[in-house]
């Protein structure tokens, strides 16, 4: 058999048995006598969410992974119909070719469509193309002991909005038809430039998001005082001129898991202090190939390992726009003081494109995601305080990333959790929904 | 872009094999024995890139099929570049200690059909003078093991096969291989407690396997640390053997 499967930040560490199926007919049947088994199951993708919304109640999931067909692809139109388990690189590989590309994009290739979908992702280009959910045409939907659904704007539209970041509860995915985006190149042109502070970041990003496809800043998360969210802004496009090429770049490994995180406080200082001063001061044109600009963990295959057996948490809240500068600032001053955080922290302004999903994650304001090794310093001390800050600023967190927040804040900030949980299929459920509804 | 003749098509190991040649835009001729999968397997290929495919059903222990399915194929693909033969069984070894039919069966899935299909390629590869001749052998081949000799026979029959096509054919430049995989992550193996650190993915076998025919490799084990492992178990001594329970 198959090895446990566990969420992306090992923790919780509770191990997952995979239950796979291997062709698409026969998921009902596999669905029913999994479920006739255990009670209750989850779809369980590659593994990419961050906290316990891909562990099953019963530790017992559904492994999508093993249908990864393409089912039809129509390169003149850029429609394609896979099944749920079919990952993002995939389809890049196969539509970049064509001249296609995925409209919206999350920061790994590695995830899954039915994750995508489930998750409602979104990406650098939210603030112009939305979430994932905004670019899928229909899909199919499983519900144990009831007959296959299809799900769109138009048939079984509640279904098909409750799916969408419905944390794989509505029922099984078996596939989607997406809509992909037309690109003439597959190499991305880009700008650079740091910034000193918070205020400079809002100025940059109200200035460039939207003249650019894509639009990111990299924020130096222990940097304090007047120095408090400097960082570098990164705006790009799809290049014009170039070559239509899927990049099969070299992959490093992290080849075990060490016994405690080699990221601490003196190697994150000293790299946000070298990386931020790597960077230029005069807004600088660079050229680059998609993988390093969307996907830079991508290329060191099990980077997950790098924080120790503990593994980590990540920490994405989005702060609507009135409150955003101000809350931004204080998140940042609580990091910085606990001296804890991430190479990769991520600053980002969401836009208002509205998603068909119900409980979507982003809204208009800005997101700021990190990982933080973990330690029961995290869960007492420092997540209550970013907690309080995002709960007072009209802030959510994002479920993906979660395996912490309460069940009175995911609430509160969801409040379609109701009309969700009557659609939920009552085989399915998960660790997180259990901890946030019960 | 090659032409790519695939038996057992449907199957983990060839799917895997099949989508890196589609990603270079092969042709495909494609035989399995069922329909459905094959459809599934054909559209997955074609919108990972692959050009044209043809589709051919037939049991491969059918061996009076065998011709006309050489047949179709060269009309379909005019000639072969690359021959891969990848259906196969995972007998109960225990069922095929108590029922001889079984065992007989058992022994012309996953052997008497393959050396059938040997045969009758050769004849082909050999009028070519061109070509790769794949087959997937096993590591279970390389010695008789009490939990699995009988599909072990089999494959020792088709490595043993193959090894003498491949010096035969040698001489007219026509490439055999000898694919000897460990244990790997398929429908086949489904439910056999296999060691996690041992299990190997169908697409890291399949990259193997394709880099190999395209260096023209004689024999492949795949991962390739099984060819240490059988290395060591070849070396045990018989009475030292007889008495583990491999």
């Amino acid at each position: 058999m198959s090895e446990p499967l566990y969420s992306w930040g090992r923790y919780p560490r509770t191990a997952q048995h995979g239950h796979a199926c291997p062709w698409i007919d026969g998921l009902t049947e596999h669905m029913h006598k999994v479920i006739g088994q255990h009670h209750t199951s989850l779809p369980y993708g590659n593994g990419r969410s961050y906290g316990d919304s891909c562990l099953a109640a019963s530790d017992q999931v559904l492994h999508m992974r093993s249908l990864d067909r393409f089912i039809r692809a129509d390169w003149s139109t850029g429609k394609i119909r896979v099944e749920a388990g079919v990952t993002l690189a995939e389809i890049l590989a196969a539509a970049i070719p064509h001249g296609w590309f995925l409209p919206v994009t999350p920061g790994t290739q590695f995830a899954t469509v039915g994750g995508a979908i489930a998750n409602d992702v979104h990406g650098k280009n939210h603030h112009l193309r939305g979430t994932f959910g905004n670019h899928v045409l229909r899909f199919g939907l499983l519900r144990h002991g009831e007959t296959a659904l299809i799900c769109s704007a138009t048939e079984n539209t509640k279904l098909f909005a409750a799916s969408i970041g419905g944390l794989g509860l509505t029922g099984v995915i078996n596939w989607a038809d997406l809509q992909l985006m037309p690109v003439r190149s597959s190499q991305i042109d880009s700008t650079v430039v740091r910034f000193a502070n918070l205020a400079e970041f809002f100025s940059l990003s109200a200035e460039l998001d939207h003249q650019h496809e894509y639009s990111v800043a990299w924020v130096d998360c222990l940097a304090k005082g007047a120095d408090t969210g400097r960082g570098v802004f990164i705006v790009g496009d799809h290049a014009r001129y170039g070559s239509l090429e899927v990049e099969r770049g070299s992959r490093l490994k992290m080849p075990l898991t060490p016994p405690v995180s080699l990221i601490n406080n003196l190697s994150l200082r000293a790299f946000n202090s070298v990386y931020w001063r790597a960077h230029p001061g005069q807004r600088t044109a660079k050229r680059s190939a998609y993988e390093p600009f969307f996907y830079p963990l991508d290329r060191i295959l099990h980077w997950n390992r790098i924080y120790g057996r503990n593994g980590f948490q990540q920490y994405q809240c989005v702060i609507p726009d009135a409150n955003a500068q101000a809350a931004m600032g204080e998140l940042l001053s609580a990091i910085a003081d606990s001296g804890q955080g991430s190479f990769l922290a991520v600053l980002k302004r969401c836009g208002d494109i509205a998603s068909p999903g119900l409980l979507s994650f982003p809204m208009p304001g800005t997101s700021l995601a990190l990982d933080f090794p973990n330690s029961g310093d995290l869960q007492h001390v420092l997540f209550p305080r970013l907690d309080a800050i995002v709960r007072t600023a009209g802030g959510r967190l994002y479920p993906a990333k979660d395996a912490h927040m309460s069940g009175s804040d995911f609430r509160q900030a969801y409040p379609a959790w109701e009309r969700l949980e009557a659609l939920r299929d009552p085989s399915l459920m998960s660790r997180f929904w259990k901890r946030v509804i019960l | 872009m090659k032409r790519v003749l695939i038996i057992g098509a449907t199957s983990a190991i060839a799917t895997a094999c099949a989508r890196l040649w589609a990603s270079e835009g092969c042709d495909f001729f494609l035989v399995a024995r069922n329909a459905d999968k094959l459809e599934q397997t054909a559209a997955d290929l074609k919108g990972r890139g692959a050009k044209a495919i043809t589709l051919h059903e037939m049991d491969a222990t059918d061996i009076a099929a065998h011709p006309a399915m050489l047949q179709s194929c060269l009309l379909a693909l005019g000639q072969i570049d690359v021959a891969l033969i990848a259906h196969g069984t995972l007998p109960d070894q225990k069922v095929c200690e108590q029922e001889v039919s079984v065992a007989l069966q058992e022994f012309a899935n996953n052997g008497t059909s393959v050396i059938a299909l040997l045969t009758l390629l050769a004849q082909q590869f050999e009028t070519q003078r061109w070509g790769s001749l794949a087959v997937i052998s096993s590591v279970a081949g390389d010695r008789g093991r009490p939990s699995n000799y009988l599909y072990g026979s089999a494959k020792a029959a088709v490595s043993t096969f193959s090894e003498g096509l491949q010096a035969r054919l040698f001489k007219v430049g026509v490439h055999v291989l000898t694919i000897k995989p460990g244990f790997v992550d398929t429908p086949m193996t489904q439910g056999l407690s296999l060691p996690a650190a041992l299990l190997a993915q169908p697409q890291q076998v399949a990259e193997r396997i394709v880099a190999g025919i395209a260096r023209k490799s004689p024999t492949l084990y795949t991962p390739g640390f099984w060819a240490l492992i059988m290395l060591v178990i070849r070396s045990i001594p018989q009475p030292v053997f007889k008495r583990l329970n491999l």
